[in-house]
């Protein structure tokens, strides 16, 4: 055990146990995985993904490089670090070897995610963050607050003292003034993303008893002050992947924070002040420790306070390289490489800000040569400032007066320092010299990426993958860029960083996705009919949000046999579709005429109160971008009805056309979509359908003729009866209130119920309509087809000046006898269903198809079976099909080439009889 | 996530809009009269700037209303107050 008595904050009274590669450990409430491994003196049995060496844990939070593992129970999760999960009863995890794996069961926990809006967001609870969130507390801001760690206090150890008491007694204190003052502070809470105008993503780690397993806290900020601290560059030398290799500071932290000792025989290796500090803490804990010093001068205190423990200081001194099997024996020091045995080697070659969060939002990081780091560039981003440690100012007096301001508390002054020695690596084989230890990746790689001729960081970045890892190369990064300043000899400010991009760590996608998974991924849009279909055992296909009844199936009937039956009926009696989910668009305001005019290829200003005409919509490239019928309900008012797929672009097309271009015509648009509900009902009995359950209309050919509709009332409540078909039959389209719809929907099906009404669904009304050649915008068109390739030249105005597409049918293209027109395909054997999208290849001879690329006359775009011609047809798109009527082409389909004659596309009742009934 | 000032509804997030292009180009007076080349700058060219950018957006999860608004391509900012488009 190496848990050292009056040290750490862990709860002794408590015991957690958790099972590591098999073995149980017990730890204490407040310990990590990494804690209750080195207070049992082990380490996760971990492997590096390249070349399978062993690897411990390097650090005691986010930067660790090492220490990887996958979480088994509660739930398995890949790729943590055993420095970052708290270690909770019943815990189970494992060593990664390389990489992790994801759960194979589902993820019952919940994700969530929060809003706020404040003043003051602080990023970090060390002594600049609190101080500066204070400070603006106090100023009567609306702070929010956040942090990574369990609890606040950053890298105070408690050893400090702070307005003249101990620094966690500091601490406490802040932490409660800044509960009284109403600060949202979440512990546990990783600021991972900064975004335009102090948008800031942040996770917080709820734990698994937690009826959220972890939030996603989405922060609008005034101004974000960044002090999220610094971390603690290593350097490199042969062999440093070698477990018991560890930063200085995270020795520190793990005796302070879990009065865990990391080892007993260390060794300090440092270029810099702070690591004295640790030896001097880890020397009075009870470990044997010998500093060595890169500088030639050590800085005099800190010196003195270490001889006084007994601890030998030695300078000018460097750790070459390190021996051991799977642990740490000893570091080799010095050009003789002097074997100074040790089970530790702590390593501190100077500090480098966190500054992630001001990259993200388009900072810029300067070298500074007083620190040897990369610090903010001044001015920092629009309302973002960083404080203390992630600003590069790191004495702990300094970073209260920065963060606080006038308001600040004092500490001690700083002890003069010694200039902080940069030191990339030392002298050794590069092949053994790793920069990035999560990726395997040395020095040598280094070389040959600057060999190869690269001397971009960004492309160093992605040749050697240092940096990639899933620390992201807290502790690589900056390494990489030295050495490549080194390597292409340039000083380092010439070399530049690479960008900081967001998650600052990784982040579940469940937790992104939150609790939009599953039915709250998207809104599903129902008709007030849903339950009835669902009671009819329809089958559903989604268009757009909607789900529309596909098709009825009886028992033992396949979609075919089902569609074929539906369209039989609906051919030969009577059928009723719901066909509530079309566009509605109320279109109101004495220039609505002039508005539709404009819009629609065809004239709609001369459709007469009471009628109803099929127009088409095109865009200023004369492209078709919906169909739909319009109503004439008034001389100032339209109703107008879009694909159900196109309804909100239709509406939003027409407001933009509205808005941007002619804001003077008085016209106002509605969608009144949801508020009516339509049923039709089609086929040769239709009419004694609506008779029966309307007596007060009037419905034959001579009162009510095709594309007239009128007004009624069922038991007082209005409807709406339109003569309008989709199938070429008799038919009526039925619109009521949506309250209303199930009954008359009842009503409707009971008055059919004498000629066997049968209901029918979008697959049915798809072959229907096929048969007549009615187009399906997006189906049979893609944005490149004009009204005059569907064959419907007759819905184009010739009469009206302009309307919106009209100039693009004089271009010569438009003329151009190739261009692809809408015919109908029908398979010459009788029996082949062409699948939807075949290509159409120009070739006529037997059996083989001709060298690629093979010449492409087309697609298939719509394919069904058809009951009434007791064969399968399609529509299909062909260059130059309109000439072409009579000839047969070839569809690849499988390793069958078939054959297919084109025709016109109105397959059934060519003449148009059947419409009347 | 940028803040889009909508002149309706005041700062709003960026996925509440949408873009609608250049602002500026108006529907010709007689597209008849134009020349194909005219015709097809029309509909299919727009400029490309680098730097201050007329634009037209609408606030499509909102109010619904158009406007034009200058941004500064390099940078995102919005330069002007958005002004309801007429």
């Amino acid at each position: 055990m190496s848990r050292v008595a009056g040290y750490g904050r862990v709860d002794r009274r408590g015991t957690v146990t958790i099972t590591v590669d098999g073995t149980p450990y017990t730890g204490h409430p407040g310990d990590t995985v990494a804690s209750v491994l080195l207070a049992h003196d082990a380490r996760p049995q971990t492997t590096s993904v390249k070349y399978g060496r062993p690897r411990g844990i390097t650090s005691s939070w986010t930067e660790d490089p090492t220490g990887l593992i996958q979480v088994e129970e509660p739930f398995p999760e890949p790729m943590l670090l055993a420095a970052t999960v708290e270690a909770t009863d019943g815990l189970v995890v494992r060593g990664v070897n390389g990489q992790g794996r994801l759960a194979e069961v589902p993820d019952t926990a919940r994700y969530d995610r929060r809003h706020h809006h404040c003043d003051v967001l602080v990023v970090g609870a060390g002594p600049a963050g609190l101080v500066a969130a204070r400070t603006a507390a106090r100023a009567g801001q609306d702070v929010v607050l956040v942090d990574d760690r369990p609890v606040a206090g950053g890298t105070l150890t408690g050893t400090e003292t702070i307005d003249g008491a101990p620094s966690l007694a500091f601490v406490d204190e802040v932490v409660a003034e800044l509960a009284a003052l109403g600060v949202t502070h979440l512990q546990r809470t990783t600021a991972f993303g900064h975004y335009d105008d102090g948008f800031v993503l942040a996770l917080e780690r709820r734990g698994e008893t937690a009826r959220t397993r972890q939030r996603v806290h989405r922060i609008r900020a005034g101004r974000v002050v960044v002090a999220a601290g610094a971390i603690e560059r290593p350097v490199v030398f042969e062999d440093n992947d070698r477990p018991g290799v560890m930063l200085a500071s995270a020795a520190r932290d793990l005796l302070h924070r879990h009065g865990v000792l990391a080892g007993r025989e260390v060794v300090v290796f440092t270029t810099d002040d702070a690591a004295y500090a640790a030896a001097a803490d880890l020397a009075d804990a009870g470990a044997t420790v010998r500093v060595l010093d890169a500088r030639e001068r050590a800085p005099q205190g800190r010196r003195q306070r270490c001889e006084e423990r007994g601890i030998p200081v030695e300078t000018g001194t460097l750790v070459h390289g390190t021996r051991g099997g799977e642990r740490l024996t000893a570091a080799l020091v010095g050009p003789e490489r002097r074997e100074v045995p040790c089970d530790l080697l702590l390593v501190s070659g100077g500090w480098n800000p966190t500054a992630h969060l001001v990259s993200h939002v388009g900072g810029t990081l300067v070298h500074d040569p007083a620190i040897g780091a990369f610090r903010p560039a001044t001015p920092t981003p629009d309302g973002v400032t960083a404080v203390g440690a992630a600003n590069g100012t790191f004495a702990l007096a300094d970073v209260l007066r920065e963060a606080g301001g006038t308001d600040a508390p004092v500490a001690e002054p700083p002890e003069w320092p010694e200039p902080t020695l940069v030191l990339w690596r030392t002298a050794g084989d590069p092949t053994r010299q790793f920069v990035d230890v999560a990726r395997d990746a040395t020095v040598a790689d280094m070389e040959r990426a600057v060999g190869a001729g690269m001397t971009h960081p960004e492309h160093v970045k992605r040749y050697t993958t240092i940096g990639t890892a899933h620390d992201q190369g807290k502790t690589s990064g900056i390494l990489a860029l030295g050495i490549l300043a080194e390597l292409t000899g340039r000083p380092i400010q010439e070399v530049g960083t690479t960008t900081f991009r967001p998650p600052y760590t990784p982040v579940a996608f469940a937790a992104l996705a939150g609790r939009e998974r599953g039915d709250l991924f998207d809104p599903v849009r129902t008709t007030p009919l849903q339950a009835w279909h669902v009671a009819a055992g329809a089958e559903f296909e989604d268009v757009g949000q909607w789900k529309r009844a596909r098709h009825y199936p009886h028992a033992g009937e396949d979609m075919t046999a089902a569609v074929l039956r539906e369209c039989a009926a609906v051919r030969t009696s009577v059928g009723i579709m719901d066909a509530s989910t079309l566009g509605k668009i109320d279109v109101r305001g004495p220039d609505a005429p002039v508005l539709l005019d404009r819009l629609y290829t065809n004239m709609m200003s001369s459709l007469k109160v009471g009628r109803v005409r099929y127009g088409v919509m095109c865009g200023n490239d004369g492209m078709v971008v919906d169909d739909g019928t319009v109503l004439r309900l008034a001389e100032d008012r339209y109703l107008v009805t879009t694909t159900t797929g196109n309804a909100t672009h239709v509406l939003d097309g027409m407001e933009e056309w509205l808005q941007t271009e002619w804001p003077d015509l008085r016209v106002r648009l509605t969608s009144v979509t949801e508020q009516w509900s339509i049923a039709a009902v089609a086929g040769p009995r239709s009419r004694d359908v609506i008779g029966a359950v309307f007596p007060d209309v009037d419905a034959s050919n001579d009162a009510f003729g095709f594309m007239t509709w009128q007004d009624t009332t069922l038991d007082g409540v209005p409807v709406r009866l339109a003569r309008i078909s989709f199938s070429g039959e008799l038919a009526f389209e039925v619109t009521v209130s949506s309250w209303y719809y199930p009954a008359v929907w009842e009503r409707l099906l009971e008055a059919g119920q004498e000629y066997g009404i049968t209901p029918y669904g979008t697959e049915t009304m798809h072959v229907l309509r096929a048969e007549k050649g009615y187009p399906i915008i997006g189906q049979d068109t893609d944005g490149t087809v004009s009204p005059h390739d569907l064959g419907m030249s007759w819905a184009v105005s010739k009469k009206k000046d302009d309307f919106v597409g009209k100039r693009s049918y004089a271009r010569p293209e438009n003329r151009n006898p190739l261009r692809k027109q809408l015919v109908s395909l029908l398979p010459t054997d009788a029996a082949t269903k062409l699948p939807e999208g075949s290509q159409i290849v120009d070739f006529c001879a037997d059996g083989v198809l001709p060298p690629a690329p093979v010449p492409m006359l087309g697609h298939v775009t719509s394919s069904y079976h058809s009951a009434a011609l007791a064969r399968p047809f399609a529509l299909a798109l062909v260059k130059g099909g309109r000439e072409r009527l009579g000839e047969v082409v070839h569809v690849p389909v499988g390793d069958e080439l078939v054959a297919a004659r084109i025709g016109e596309t109105v397959l059934v009742d060519p003449e148009g009889a059947r419409r009347d009934g | 996530m940028q803040l889009i000032a909508c002149p309706w509804c005041g700062p709003r997030e960026e996925t509440e809009f949408s873009f609608g292009g250049q602002a500026g180009v108006a529907y010709p007076e007689h597209p008849a009269s134009l020349t194909d080349e005219q015709w097809a700058h029309f509909v299919f060219f727009r400029d490309n700037p680098k730097g201050p950018a007329a634009e037209r957006w609408v606030h499509a999860a909102g109010c619904r209303r158009w406007f034009t608004a200058v941004r500064d391509t390099r940078t995102h900012r919005f330069l002007t107050t958005p002004e309801l488009t007429s």
